[in-house]
């Protein structure tokens, strides 16, 4: 089923990283080939995108993705973004990328303190970005998450921002698992190619082994982006 | 070599659900009349003589605290 595209999708692996094969999978299985990048890399080998996959990067020490972003690879990131990279962060890679200061507000822990682990009911709202074309806008899809510490919060001001500048990329329907702020699961950059969120695309890309295949939609926007580029 | 607490607080408008979790187990206890709990983190770092105190809160500031959603304070102890 899988078209190759020739596209090279980068996945970092930091210590403690737990979604990176999956990751690998999905980037497979959308078309593109996928390149695995370690946390001590100090080169990206020309990949045209990188995922920041899910885990506990440096077991969470001090806070979510708070030491990760000093790693050489999410320096090499940093500089690439301001070339043009698209990245996705998924769940504590959206930490990693909030902590590095390309996306703005912070990942706090659960208002009910647990750690959720379900099948989550999303809406597309932004279906604009490197990482959404593939959406209907307003479509509910469903996808799992898994985390104790994706309650999104920054300050009034940055969420009318996010919300003015339709840079909202997906909101939790059907109950909020974490109390995020404006029940938002997941936001872009001001040029829609840096993206992140908390569920998990990655494990939802084959109906065999997630609840639906609505993940993959993501890969493949990012594809459109990178073959028509 | 100097002692330094940097004391990191989140933000009043942060939920902190952490503190609310104590702050309702202590009536449950029978710890009566604490009306509010918060929860932080505090680090104490052995410090050079010759780290000045604008280095000391850019350590605060970049690494030990997420300015987005936590305050911090450093002092230095005294021996």
């Amino acid at each position: 089923m899988t078209v190759a595209t020739g596209a090279r999708i980068g996945v970092v692996t930091f210590p403690g990283t737990l979604d990176d094969v999956d990751a690998q999978r999905a980037v497979r299985r959308a078309g593109a080939e996928p390149v695995a990048l370690w946390h001590g890399d100090h080169d990206l080998q020309g990949v045209d995108a990188v995922v920041v996959p899910g885990g506990f990067s440096y077991g969470d020490y001090l806070r979510c993705g708070a030491i990760a972003k000093y790693s050489p690879v999410m320096t090499e990131l940093v500089l690439a973004t301001g070339r043009g990279l698209p990245v996705l962060g998924i769940c504590n890679g959206f930490q990693v990328l909030c902590e590095s200061g390309l996306l703005p507000g912070a990942l706090t822990r659960n208002a009910g303190l647990h750690y959720v682990c379900r099948d989550q009911w999303l809406r597309a709202e932004n279906t604009t970005s490197t990482w959404s074309t593939r959406y209907e806008p307003g479509a509910e899809v469903l996808i799992p998450v898994k985390h104790g510490e994706g309650s999104y919060v920054a300050d009034e001001d940055t969420l009318d921002e996010l919300e003015s500048s339709g840079r909202v990329l997906f909101r939790y329907v059907g109950g909020n698992p974490n109390g995020s702020r404006r029940d938002i699961a997941g936001i872009t950059d001001t040029a829609g190619r840096v993206a992140g969120l908390m569920p998990h695309p990655e494990h939802a890309v084959d109906p065999l082994t997630g609840p639906t295949d609505d993940g993959l939609g993501m890969f493949l926007s990012a594809l459109d982006a990178l073959v028509t580029a | 070599m100097a002692r330094v607490v940097v004391d990191v607080m989140p933000k009043q408008e942060i939920l902190d659900p952490q503190g609310q979790a104590v702050a309702s187990a202590l009536p449950r206890l029978g710890f009566e009349g604490i009306s509010e709990v918060r929860q932080g983190k505090r680090f104490e770092l052995e410090v050079a003589a010759d780290v000045d105190d604008e280095t000391l809160s850019r350590i605060a500031e970049t690494m030990l605290a997420n300015p987005v959603i936590e305050d911090w304070t450093v002092r230095r102890e005294e021996a």
